[in-house]
C-alpha cells in the first residue's frame, strides 16, 4: 500500500516536472527525456552490482554480531560499538530498526541505540553501495561520509545531555 | 556489466544543445565500483563454502527480483533529476545553493531534503542534478544528510510502528541541527582542501 502511494506520488512528480519541461518547449522536454533516459542506462549495470552484491554482502554479516556490538549500556565504547554496528548493518529499515529494538529491550542505552539509528542512517553500506556509489559523483561519497564521521557521536551527546528519549 | 558504457554516451548531444549543460557526470566504472566488486566476489565465495551453489543461486535470484522491482523507480528518479537540471534557472541555483550561499543555502538543502517525497531513488539523482546546475558539496551534503535523519518517509513507514513515537521524535529532534552542521563542516573542509575550486 505504501509503495503505490510512493509510486504515485514519485511518478505524480514525474508527470509535473515533465509538463513544466514541455511548456518551455518540445526540444527540452525531448532532451531532458533522453538525458534521463541516459542516465538511467548508465546507472543500470552499477545498479545491479549494488542490489546483487549487497545481498551477498548481507548473508556474510550475521544479525546476532550486530546486536551484540550494541550491547548492553555501555558508555562512549558502547557508543562507538553502535556506530560500527549501524555502518556494518545488512538490509533496508526494517533490519535496521528492529535491531535497534531488539537492542533496547535488551538493555541498551538509548544514547547508544540513538548512535546506532543515527550511523544506519549515515553509513549503511548497503545504501551506500546500492543508491548513493551509483548516482553521486565518487568524490562526493566518500567525502559526504567523512565530514558525516562526527554525527553519531553528536546524536549520543546531546541525547545523554538531554536525558532523552 | 565491464562492457557497458565505458565511453560518456552523450558527448556530440552536449554540443548539439541549445543551452549546454554543466558536464553531467556520467562515469565509466570507477574504482569504487571496482572495490565493490572484489568484495562482493568475495562474499559470494564465502556464501558458496558455507551454503553452496544451492545458496549462491537463492540470493542471486531474491536480488534479481527486488532488481526487477526498483528499476521502474530508478528511471523515475533519473527522468525527475533531468528534469530539474533542466528547468532549475542555473544562476538561482548557485545563488541559492551554491558556495556563497552561506547558512541559507544550507537551510535550504536541510529543508528540500526533509520534503522530498520518495526514497534513494529520488534523493540521489536530485543531489547530483543540483550539484551539476550549481549546488555545492556543503548544501547537497546537508539535503542528503538531512534527507536520511530527518526525511519523515522512512520515519513514518518504519521508525514509528518499530521503535515507537517517543524515541523516533527525539531522535528527529536530536537530528535537527546536524544536516546544517554537517552542510557546514563539508563547506569548511572543502574549502581548505580545494582552495582553488574543484579539480576536473
Amino acid at each position: 500500500m505504501s509503495a503505490l502511494i510512493v509510486d504515485i506520488i514519485l511518478w505524480g512528480s514525474v508527470a509535473a516536472l515533465g509538463l513544466m519541461a514541455w511548456q518551455r518547449g518540445r526540444p527540452v522536454l525531448v532532451s531532458s527525456v533522453r538525458e534521463g533516459t541516459l542516465d538511467f542506462i548508465n546507472i543500470v549495470p552499477r545498479i545491479a552490482l549494488g542490489v546483487i552484491g549487497a545481498g551477498y554482502i548481507a548473508a556474510v554479516i550475521p544479525s546476532e554480531m550486530i546486536t551484540g556490538w550494541l550491547g548492553p549500556d555501555s558508555g562512549w565504547l558502547g557508543v562507538l560499538m553502535a556506530t560500527v554496528a549501524g555502518a556494518a548493518t545488512p538490509g533496508g529499515p526494517v533490519i535496521g530498526f528492529s535491531l535497534g529494538a531488539v537492542a533496547m529491550k535488551a538493555g541498551a542505552g538509548p544514547p547508544q541505540v540513538i548512535a546506532y539509528v543515527t550511523a544506519w542512517a549515515l553509513f549503511a553500506f548497503q545504501r551506500l553501495i546500492l543508491w548513493e556509489i551509483p548516482f553521486m559523483p565518487a568524490r562526493f561519497v566518500w567525502f559526504r561520509a567523512a565530514v558525516s564521521l562526527p554525527f553519531p557521536f553528536v546524536a549520543a551527546a546531546i541525547a545523554m545531555a538531554i536525558g532523552k528519549p | 556489466m565491464a562492457e557497458l558504457p565505458l565511453k560518456d554516451p552523450a558527448p556530440a548531444d552536449d554540443a548539439a544543445d541549445t543551452e549546454p549543460r554543466p558536464g553531467r557526470i556520467r562515469k565509466p566504472i570507477g574504482w569504487s565500483m571496482i572495490v565493490i566488486a572484489v568484495l562482493v566476489a568475495v562474499c559470494v565465495v564465502l556464501v558458496w563454502r558455507r551454503d553452496g551453489a544451492h545458496g549462491v543461486t537463492e540470493i542471486l535470484f531474491s536480488d534479481l527480483e527486488l532488481f526487477g522491482g526498483i528499476l521502474p523507480r530508478v528511471l523515475a528518479g533519473c527522468l525527475l533529476g533531468a528534469f530539474i537540471a533542466e528547468i532549475l534557472p542555473h544562476e538561482k541555483v548557485s545563488r541559492a545553493l551554491g558556495p556563497n550561499s552561506g547558512l541559507k543555502g544550507l537551510l535550504i538543502g536541510t529543508a528540500f531534503g526533509a520534503i522530498l517525497p520518495g526514497g534513494p531513488f529520488t534523493v540521489y539523482p536530485v543531489a547530483a542534478a543540483l550539484l551539476t546546475v550549481g549546488a555545492d558539496f556543503g548544501a547537497a551534503i546537508a539535503m542528503v544528510v538531512s534527507w536520511t535523519l530527518i526525511g519523515y518517509g522512512r520515519a513514518i513507514v518504519w521508525e514509528l510502528p518499530i521503535m515507537g513515537t517517543d524515541f523516533t521524535l527525539w531522535r528527529i529532534v536530536i537530528s535537527l541541527p546536524l544536516p546544517i552542521l554537517a552542510g557546514a563542516l563539508g563547506r569548511f573542509v572543502y574549502l581548505r582542501i580545494y582552495p582553488k575550486g574543484a579539480p576536473p
